[in-house]
């Protein structure tokens, strides 16, 4: 259950779970049924991490809150994982076995008895870029972070307080739910293992200039498409264009941007392929006669995810184009993608509406490293270590996978804590 | 009705003084027995928690309705221990943010929304008042803690290994006469450290010494599984090895029974017959040998071909991607290059599959001269005179035929479940359309009789159940959830899958899959130790009773259940199985005598809760309808449509339900007869990309509602008046509008002529 709110400041667990995604979530909730004690701890105001953002899962195309509502609800009433949301950890100190792990809670100023705001914050003067959006949106200093989010609690975004005009309004709060003079406090946690399920971000496409990221908004990210499709992101679910919210003929999914690239991400991301192909069929399900470019260099869906690709490709307006996506520019009000045959250097163009780089998934690890002597390699993945090491990798910052993959990866890693606390 | 005593606290901020009329609210809770009644102005805080709990002292409170905001969004107060049953009722979710407020709350003609509330009011009373605190199962055995293994393979010993070093005895079983399965057959595997360019050599034969030498680990080799019977904690399984059966109990089971190879000789279009083709697997017997040779007259070759996909990505074959089909021929090309510096490997594929860091393994193979690759189809492959191979093949980058020689070639043939069968489903009259059907089939020796549609199953189990002998199978025979959410759920309690029999992968993915699964195997032993049931309601202590005294033996109890959970005796009266039960009330929805109910969740229950207030007369113009709401989806989306302050139609009275196949048919009768208008059941999508949590409890409701109306038509009504519906938990601009169009589809049929009855 969320504990923001509870008067603990030290506390003796079995294992402690560093990130509140999908792999975090699965590996508390796995290790506390089978019997540990869990502390769960989330960086953001609200667990769901990555999926959350996500409008529909592959092949299914169901929506990933109907899972994480299930979850939610074997954390909701469960005595034995304390969450902890707005968290991070200051220091860990100690061995496999026994690490003494510090927490810092940064203050949501919002008590966890509090009311619903949705009628109050509209009148809120102060706002910010929405990551959850990717930025296509704004939220009120005030917040709600999304539909079924857990906890349920409106947030505050700390910045507010700078701003006086934000001060004086939330003094007007409709209950005493408000307590602008929280302080940040710590936890300190002892636990005889760690699982690092800190997950990934998006490969930043500031640095794919020549694919034309930043000229135009009309160029977007497989991340930015799929809250372009969610009933919840910035345009209510209606794919439109983010220039100027106009109609779309035709859309370019340009593979592999920033992935297998000696210049940016060696590595294959391994889920960009099947996203694309999910996402053009978020595009033809509002616009069934839209044209659906894909550049690829390998069409990677393995196992039965080949199923999906084989559907796809048995739909007309789905044209798939062996050859690497070397350059987008803006041409006469549209985007023109060139693209190149890698075995006979042969260019073609394509002209469409809207393009999507399905940037790969890099490891958050190898942007914060972890604070504790772990084995990364290059690329700032965790090496997976053996059995009797205290700190495992989890999920996606162990290697690129798909939700289901970092499922068995998360449910995997509860058995070692349960190991690990077992060995006494 | 039991013996309670019920306080009611209602919620009395200025959003709700400024909705309702607590004085009627007050009169409500007194007309239904409430010995306390509350208001406060923050009920749900630790103050208000604070004075429900000296109530309860104070007062003997057994049960306790909180008007305020959904459980869902609040839900760290009201625990006040197993006895004193909570039930919290919406009323901002369900009344204040989704409805307009009357003008005047005591104008009986026009005040829907304080009638809304007052019935929510009723209807939580009327629910606590035929419900009592679920008491933990009794059981007269006691709980296995060891996990059975069968298979030993990788997957297996390695399941077996996190099993027992978590505490847990182990038994594996193994059919052959040796542990390691194909993996022990390979020579080398796929790189697994950074810089991830290297084969690694296989270290099958150190995690088969550790298994070795694990204490807790008892293996039977040359040992199949002749009979399972029993539930989760105590399976009762029958070992046979030659003709000794040995029975032993176990708590939970982990099938790691593999794969095999696609039929090679299915392949002779890809010149699988010739004797200068050969398999991958047939690749890996010469490794093994340490001689790549001809086949043919025994001399180093100078050019070996690959052809990916043989057999795989294939509608005529096999459809799905064998998934590490690509990178296995890298590392016999690898192992080739190694042997012979000067022989050229031809690899032809489709699309190479390299993901995640194996991309880098992939990148060692094309800087390495002696490999080309050519993406293609294959069109023809021919033996020349001089036994070379040739194969043409559309070459895809260049638009060109061509036509690639090679001394010899291999297949790289892909993965089949052990569990495949071929046409694995028990023939039945009504099949998947007729889930209420009871079919009598063939009486396997111990008297229990498979279910219609039962598959036929690879018979690897050899459970005793009702519905079949194994694991209930997907698409291409793998025994997978086909949830991404929850990858090893299966529909067997207590059995778990692991490995290559899920689904294509290899032994790095294999060995988290074998520790995930492992988890999942001594979790149940935990679980079902403590009394309480596994997912998706793990800790739920409550548990179906069956009155059988009144069973009819109309078997479709044990058709229904999703999970296998019910057994027949000869006269096919169900036999109970709890630990294999999931709670989700689907044999309450089947069964016509209304003989199975929990402590907590009950036919009774629901028919208290409809008949819990005044039905207006029909001169009155108030339609009531009965929305019959999946909790876990179509509820979650109500309620967030309710936040963002959506509005719905005041006719509209909620019943949250675990599952909509627990809604029993006499439900919907009795709504007819106290004069419902209409009856809509909300719940999760079904059919082949199901997302029902229970698999099939949407699917049998929406069976089930078609066969309600031929009551209809006797009763002579419309057949609107019974409708189901699909959503997910994002249609919050979705289920207002049903729910509103419903309202107004039933308000033009005009009211239902039962109602002044």
């Amino acid at each position: 259950m969320p504990d923001n709110g509870a008067n603990i400041d030290r506390m003796k667990v079995d294992v402690l779970v560093v990130g509140g995604g999908i792999a975090g979530i699965t590996s508390a909730i796995e290790a506390s049924e089978a019997g540990l004690k869990v502390v769960l701890i989330e960086r953001e105001a609200y667990l769901g991490g990555r999926v959350a953002q996500l409008n529909q899962y592959f092949p299914k195309l169901c929506p990933p809150t109907c899972g994480l509502e299930i979850n939610y609800r074997r954390l909701r009433d469960n005595q034995s994982v304390n969450v902890f949301t707005l968290a991070s950890i200051e220091k860990i100190e100690g061995n496999p076995g026994d690490y003494t792990i510090t927490v810092s809670l940064k203050p949501r100023y919002v008590k966890p008895w509090a009311g619903d705001y949705s009628e109050w914050a509209e009148s809120c003067p102060v706002e910010f870029d929405d990551a959850f959006n990717y930025g296509m949106k704004k939220h009120k200093a005030l917040y709600y972070p999304y539909e079924n989010a857990f906890p349920a609690e409106w947030t505050i975004d700390e910045r507010a307080f700078g701003n006086p005009d934000f001060v004086e309004w939330v003094k007007g709060c409709p209950d005493n739910g408000i307590d602008p003079d929280e302080k940040e406090r710590t936890v300190v946690i002892n636990a005889s293992s760690i699982a690092w399920a800190t997950g990934w971000a998006p490969y930043n496409p500031e640095n794919l200039t020549e694919l034309g990221y930043g000229s135009s908004s009309d160029i977007i990210t497989n991340v930015m498409m799929e809250r372009l499709a969610a009933p919840n992101g910035p345009t209510s679910g209606k794919i439109v264009k983010p220039s100027d919210g106009g109609k779309i003929g035709s859309v370019a999914f340009v593979q592999c941007a920033g992935s297998r690239d000696e210049n940016h991400l060696p590595f294959c991301s391994g889920v960009c392929c099947t996203v694309s192909l999910k996402q053009a069929s978020y595009v033809l399900e509002q616009i069934p006669d839209a044209d659906i470019h894909m550049f690829y260099i390998d069409v990677r869906t393995p196992g039965r995810l080949e199923d999906f690709y084989q559907a796809r490709q048995e739909i007309e307006n789905i044209h798939l184009h062996r050859g690497k996506a070397v350059k987008v520019e803006t041409k006469n009000n549209c985007l023109e993608v060139t693209a190149e045959n890698t075995l006979t250097g042969e260019l073609t163009k394509t002209s469409v509406d809207l393009v999507v780089l399905a940037t790969g998934m890099q490891p958050s690890t190898a942007l914060e490293k972890p604070p504790i002597d772990i084995e990364m390699d290059e690329n700032g993945f965790i090496v997976q270590q053996d059995e009797a090491a205290g700190v495992y990798g989890v999920g996606t910052c162990v290697r690129p996978m798909e939700v289901a993959a970092t499922l068995q990866d998360a449910t995997g890693a509860a058995i070692k804590a349960v190991q690990m606390a077992r060995r006494g | 009705m039991v013996d309670i005593k019920l306080g009611v606290y209602c919620a009395a901020d200025d959003e709700v003084k400024n909705t309702l009329s607590l004085e009627r609210m007050e009169t409500a809770a007194k007309e239904e027995k409430a010995v306390v009644f509350r208001i406060h102005e923050n009920i749900s805080s630790p103050e208000g928690e604070e004075l429900i709990r000296k109530d309860i002292e104070e007062k003997g409170l057994d049960r306790i309705v909180v008007l305020d905001r959904s459980h869902r969004t609040y839900p760290d107060f009201f625990d006040f221990g197993e006895d004193i049953l909570v039930e919290q009722v919406p009323l901002r979710e369900w009344v204040i943010w989704s409805h307009d407020p009357d003008e005047d709350p005591e104008d009986e003609e026009e005040n829907h929304t304080q009638l809304l509330a007052e019935d929510y009011l009723r209807m939580a009373c009327a629910k606590l008042g035929n419900t009592k605190p679920p008491h933990r199962i009794e059981t007269e055995n006691s709980i296995s803690r060891t996990v059975l293994v069968i298979g030993g393979g990788i997957a297996g010993i390695r399941s077996a290994l996190n099993s027992a070093r978590a505490g847990y005895e182990v038994v594996l079983v193994e059919k052959e006469e040796r542990l390691g399965g194909w993996s022990a057959k390979f020579k080398k595997s796929f790189p697994s450290k950074p810089p991830y360019d290297k084969l690694t050599e296989n270290n099958i034969n150190s995690f088969i010494e550790q298994l070795n030498n694990e204490q807790n680990i008892k293996i039977h080799l040359s040992t199949i599984i002749k009979k399972i019977s029993g539930q989760p904690g105590e399976f009762v399984v029958t070992l046979q090895n030659g003709s000794e059966p040995e029975v032993i109990n176990v708590g939970s089971i982990i099938q790691a029974t593999g794969w095999r190879p696609y039929e090679a000789k299915k392949l002779g279009h890809l010149g699988y017959g010739n004797k200068n083709v050969i398999t991958n697997i047939q690749f890996e017997e010469m490794l093994t040998d340490g001689n790549i040779v001809i086949p043919s007259n025994g001399k180093a070759p100078g050019s070996i071909a690959f052809i990916q996909c043989a057999g795989s990505r294939d509608k005529e074959h096999l459809p799905y991607c064998s998934a590490v089909c690509c990178r296995a021929s890298l590392k016999h090309a690898m192992q080739i290059r190694e042997q012979y510096p000067d022989t050229k490997v031809y690899i032809l594929y489709k699309d190479i599959r390299s993901p995640g860091q194996y991309e880098l393994f992939y990148q060692a193979a094309q800087n390495d001269p002696g490999f080309f690759f050519t993406k293609g189809e294959v069109v023809e492959v021919r033996a020349s005179e001089n036994d070379t191979i040739e194969i043409d093949l559309d070459e895809t980058l260049l638009g060109e035929k061509i036509t690639v020689c090679a001394d010899m070639l291999v297949l790289a043939t892909g993965m089949v479940p052990s569990t495949f069968v071929e046409d694995g489903v028990v023939e039945s009259s009504g099949g998947e359309d007729a889930p209420d059907t009871p079919v009598e089939d063939e009486v396997p020796e111990d008297g229990k009789k498979m279910a219609s549609g039962a598959e036929k199953g690879a018979q690897i189990l050899n459970l005793s159940y009702r519905q079949g002998t194994d694991l209930p199978t997907l698409k291409y025979g793998f025994p997978d959830s086909h949830f991404i959410c929850f990858p090893y759920e299966t529909r067997r309690t207590g059995i778990f899958a692991a490995g290559t029999v899920r689904a294509p992968m290899d032994i790095a993915q294999v060995t988290n899959d074998a520790a995930g699964a492992a988890l999942k195997a001594i979790q149940a032993i935990e679980l079902v130790d403590k009394g309480q049931a596994l997912h998706p309601r793990a800790r739920d202590i409550s548990w179906p009773e069956f009155s059988l005294q009144r069973c009819t033996q109309c078997k479709r109890c044990t058709e229904d259940c999703p999970f296998g959970a019910l057994d027949e005796d000869d006269k096919g009266t169900p036999q109970n199985n709890i630990a294999r039960c999931r709670r989700c009330g689907t044999c309450m929805g089947a069964c016509p005598e209304r003989i199975i109910n929990f402590e907590d969740y009950s036919v009774p229950m629901g028919n208290d809760m409809i008949k819990a207030f005044e039905m207006p007369e029909e001169d009155e113009e108030k339609p009531r309808i009965m929305a019959f709401m999946c909790e876990n989806d179509a509820l979650p989306a109500l309620e967030a449509a309710a936040q963002k302050r959506i509005k719905w139609s005041p006719w509209i009275r909620i019943f949250p339900v675990r599952c909509l196949g627990s809604v029993n048919l006499v439900w919907i009768t009795n709504c007819l007869d106290a004069g419902y208008d209409g009856i809509i059941l909300i719940g999760c999508k079904h059919g082949e990309n199901y997302q029902c949590h229970f698999i099939r409890g949407s699917e049998l409701a929406e069976y089930r509602m078609g066969n309600i109306q031929e009551k209809l038509k006797q009763m002579a009504l419309e057949e609107e008046r019974v409708q189901v519906e699909a959503v997910t938990i994002t249609d919050w601009e979705k289920v207002p509008k049903i729910l509103n169009d419903y309202a107004e589809e039933i308000e033009e049929i005009g009211p239902n002529p039962f109602k002044d009855f």
